[in-house]
């Protein structure tokens, strides 16, 4: 299984941990990855001009297809653009025709046989609940998770094809992989907030506390993502509202690939527990300390 | 020779008032809003300061690392573009030797190397070798500027004259050698010098193995040209000229070009062209000299010290702190650039410029268009409204200043540049669109605006009639949203809600439709559109509204550019 790595613009300087930890949990499940210098997925253009946007998105599945790859992004925004551009590229020849002029300036071609894929249906489908659990080598002991699920991944479902739309699964199936247990709340598939940011910020953050404030109710020890802006949203955009307001912290946002990470055994610094502007290094007392790394199988490193 | 004395003095003068002038610059400028302005004696104390600490500490040793590897050899280059490696380093190590070793010679060569002389080799072949680098080096970059679509599209005048200084100086140069290779009255003068004769029949045999071997170009011979002629002209060469003097053939490219110019020998020799091409020589480095503070070329002193204080200094404290050694840093940052394009290739939203032309997206124009608003303010409203787009579309990837070979930190003068925008009443364009259009305005307005409407469907598929069409207005869209959920009265908060708009855009009022808060504050979470029983694209409905409000923005700006930021 190999996959073109699609890190989007912001993981590469504000969350490089999403980066490493993605890395390491597709190394340890031995998926490979490729890296490729990807441009921006267009989504931040699209609401001023859905032509440039289409451009952009088109332009990295040129550079994928060139390679003969499949995009993989551990970005819902990412995922849902780029998703975009190939369902309106089938709706439209003629916009893929003239977007193909524009890329043969640069000799790259759009022929749409490149698909994109997110972390989660990568895992789920492609590797597999099976193979994640035989490598999972220290699982969790009651550890109660709230998934947030990311918009731009679940809806337009008939664009995106990423789950139900509106019961979905995959998420929490991938939880209890781990030994961690999901729990259930009624905000799960709401809106993070983060496309408001900087744009109606205090609309934002109201749209982030009530969340907050719903998934706390839950019983969940943290909450679960996957997805560069959630993220974004729920760590550096609660821990500047906390800062500046005084609120006490509601409820730290770990990164599914760090979650994942720490039960088969990866390296906690590769993982960047220490990275979160909310401190999550409690998520390691849930490890089960009965079980040795050192019992089963090649030593995979990892300092606790 | 007096006055070309005092032609250096007077370009050294002006070489050195530039030097000023510009460093000083980097202690006056504010790269941001005017009002974080650091007085030049806080920097120049933190500049200071930094200054001592990097040299009598640690970083010295860090500093020294990064001199040589990154501003010397480039390597931070070498991976990410060979050829660009290669074009740098031909015209860097061909320049920086000759000048050291040819232009410097009696300041440097001579004390270091007893036996040097410049028609000896390896100081004669190496002088050409030097030449022929800057002179491929040179072609490289033409090459480049010309084949790579975003460096032609962003290559100016700067960096033309830049290219033309450094070619007429070495052009100039072989031509000089290779005039003064074919010319009689210099091969007559060193004759007197060195056999210490200007009988001409003494002379003879040497003239005619000259001219016979190492290409002098003899007017006329008054004497028959044998084998015992050139014998003893090989005599006499080895006992007056061979000792300092190598075969002309050893600069091989100066002594191609005599080639060329033999035809036209006897024309070169009666007007002296060798003392012509001496002085197109030597004001033209002379005027490299002046100019070099001006031009492009100057990156050869500041980058260096770019690279070295962003290694010394920590790249994490970037968006949050504001110091006075950053105020500087920015300050230099054109200076420190070579408009080398590596960021505008690289730049993760690069691909927008393809299509909205705007060329305050790419990075290398961003920066000239900042340092023009910096300044003193020369750009226009509309000037600084496109900047300001180029500057907003940025998402902040960290690509160009992990990229740029002089070390700039790129990203934030981008952020300091935004708050500049910003307090100058160029705001993001996003914030701009949503402040000009966010209330209703019942009129059908203008013109542009009727023709936006009619035009659209057909470029924006997602637009098409039978997207809305089919809304029997169940107000689900509504109920699901979670903004309006946020306002305990949406209606006067949103100005139109979800359905509404699906109605307003139903009947065409497109004007209705983008005024309203609710298009300008959706999160584009897609519920609306999900839930949607009757399959309306709500969510992609409202984005293209703010595509039409851009579109719409962006005509009328281009029509009235002074009615545009009122």
């Amino acid at each position: 299984m190999t996959y073109a790595l699609f890190l989007g613009c912001k993981i590469p300087y504000y969350l490089a941990h999403y980066g490493t930890s993605t890395r390491a949990i597709l190394k340890a499940l031995d998926v490979d990855c490729v890296d490729i210098e990807f441009n921006c997925c267009g989504y931040p253009t699209r609401m001023l001009d859905a032509d440039a946007y289409l451009f952009s998105a088109a332009r990295n599945f040129a550079l994928a297809e060139a390679r003969g790859l499949d995009i993989l992004t551990p970005c819902k925004c990412c995922f849902g653009s780029l998703q975009h551009a190939r369902h309106w590229s089938q709706e439209q020849p003629d916009l893929k025709a003239r977007i193909n002029r524009l890329l043969a300036e640069e000799g790259l071609h759009w022929t749409g046989t490149a698909n994109v894929r997110h972390l989660l249906s990568v895992l789920i489908h492609d590797v597999g609940p099976d193979a994640i659990a035989a490598k999972v080598r220290r699982p969790y002991k009651g550890l109660k998770i709230a998934p947030h699920y990311g918009c731009h991944a679940l809806r337009p479902s008939k664009v995106t094809r990423f789950d139900d739309p509106l019961a979905p699964s995959i998420f929490e199936k991938l939880i209890d992989l781990t030994g961690a247990q999901s729990v259930q709340w009624n905000k799960r598939l709401e809106c993070c907030g983060n496309p408001l940011w900087e744009k109606n910020s205090s609309l934002s953050v109201a749209l982030m506390n009530q969340k907050l404030a719903d998934a706390k109710l839950s019983g969940a020890n943290y909450l679960c993502v996957a997805c560069t802006y959630c993220q974004i949203q729920f760590d550096a955009v609660q821990h500047l509202q906390a800062a500046q307001n005084g609120n006490g912290l509601k409820l730290a946002s770990i990164l599914y690939p760090q979650l994942l990470g720490m039960s088969l055994g990866c390296d906690a610094a590769t993982l960047g527990l220490d990275q979160n502007k909310l401190d999550i290094g409690g998520i390691e007392n849930f490890l089960d300390q009965s079980k040795s790394l050192a019992d089963d199988g090649p030593a995979l490193t990892r300092t606790l | 020779m007096m006055i070309m004395t005092q032609l250096f003095y007077l370009s050294l003068t002006i070489f050195l008032v530039g030097l000023f002038l510009r460093i000083y610059r980097w202690f006056k400028l504010d790269i941001g809003p005017s009002d974080t302005h650091v007085p030049a004696g806080r920097r120049a104390k933190s500049v200071l300061c930094g200054l001592l600490k990097t040299v009598f500490g640690i970083s010295a040793v860090k500093a020294l690392i990064v001199f040589i590897a990154d501003a010397v050899l480039q390597l931070r280059v070498i991976k990410q573009d060979f050829v660009r490696w290669l074009m740098h380093g031909l015209m860097f190590f061909g320049f920086i030797g000759l000048t050291l070793m040819h232009a410097l010679d009696g300041q440097i060569t001579e004390p270091l190397f007893s036996g040097y002389i410049s028609t000896v080799n390896p100081f004669y072949f190496l002088r050409n070798l030097m030449g022929m680098m800057v002179l491929v080096g040179v072609a490289l970059a033409v090459y480049r500027r010309v084949k790579i679509n975003r460096l032609r599209m962003t290559t100016n005048h700067v960096d033309i004259i830049a290219i033309v200084i450094l070619f007429v100086i070495i052009a100039s140069g072989f031509a000089l050698e290779g005039a003064q290779i074919i010319s009689e009255p210099i091969f007559d003068d060193m004759a007197a010098d060195y056999m210490g004769t200007d009988d001409p029949e003494e002379v003879a045999p040497l003239k005619a193995y000259w001219a016979a071997n190492f290409g002098v170009m003899v007017d006329a011979l008054e004497m028959d040209v044998d084998e015992q002629v050139l014998e003893e002209g090989l005599s006499l060469h080895e006992e007056s000229c061979m000792q300092c003097h190598d075969r002309p053939q050893s600069a091989f490219v100066s002594y191609g070009l005599s080639r060329l110019f033999a035809p036209m020998a006897s024309f070169f020799n009666d007007v002296r062209m060798d003392v012509m091409l001496w002085y197109l020589h030597f004001i033209a480095c002379f005027a490299g000299l002046a100019y070099l503070p001006f031009s492009r070329l100057f990156h050869m002193i500041v980058s260096p010290l770019s690279l070295i204080v962003s290694a010394v200094s920590n790249p994490k404290e970037t968006r949050e702190q504001d110091t006075p050694a950053k105020a500087t840093q920015r300050a230099m940052a054109l200076d420190a650039c070579t408009h080398c394009g590596a960021c505008s290739t690289h730049c993760s939203v690069g691909p927008v410029f393809q299509l909205m032309g705007n060329e305050a997206i790419l990075p290398s124009e961003k920066l000239l268009l900042t340092f023009s608003m910096a300044g003193n303010n020369q750009l226009k409203d509309q000037e600084l409204s496109r900047l300001s787009d180029g500057s907003f579309i940025c998402t902040d990837c960290y690509r160009c200043t992990s990229i740029c070979p002089s070390g700039i930190n790129l990203q934030d003068i981008w952020f300091a540049a935004r708050r500049q925008l910003e307090k100058n009443g160029h705001p993001a364009p996003y914030l701009r669109l949503r402040r000009q259009n966010g209330h209703v305005i019942h009129a059908q307005s203008d013109e542009i605006s009727a023709a936006i409407a009619r035009t659209d469907a057909d470029e924006m598929p997602w637009m098409a009639a039978t997207a809305f069409a089919t809304c029997f207005e169940c107000q689900t869209c509504t109920n699901v949203c979670p903004v309006v959920a946020c306002h305990p009265n949406p209606g006067e908060a949103l100005k139109l809600l979800p359905h509404q708009i699906m109605h307003a855009v139903g009947l065409g009022l497109m004007d209705l439709a983008m005024g309203a808060t609710m298009i300008w504050d959706c999160t584009t979470c897609y519920k609306c559109q999900e839930q949607c029983p009757q399959g309306v694209q709500v969510t992609e409905v409202l984005n293209t509204l703010k595509n039409l409000a851009w579109r719409k923005d962006a005509q009328s700006r281009s029509t009235s550019p002074e009615k545009a930021t009122a």
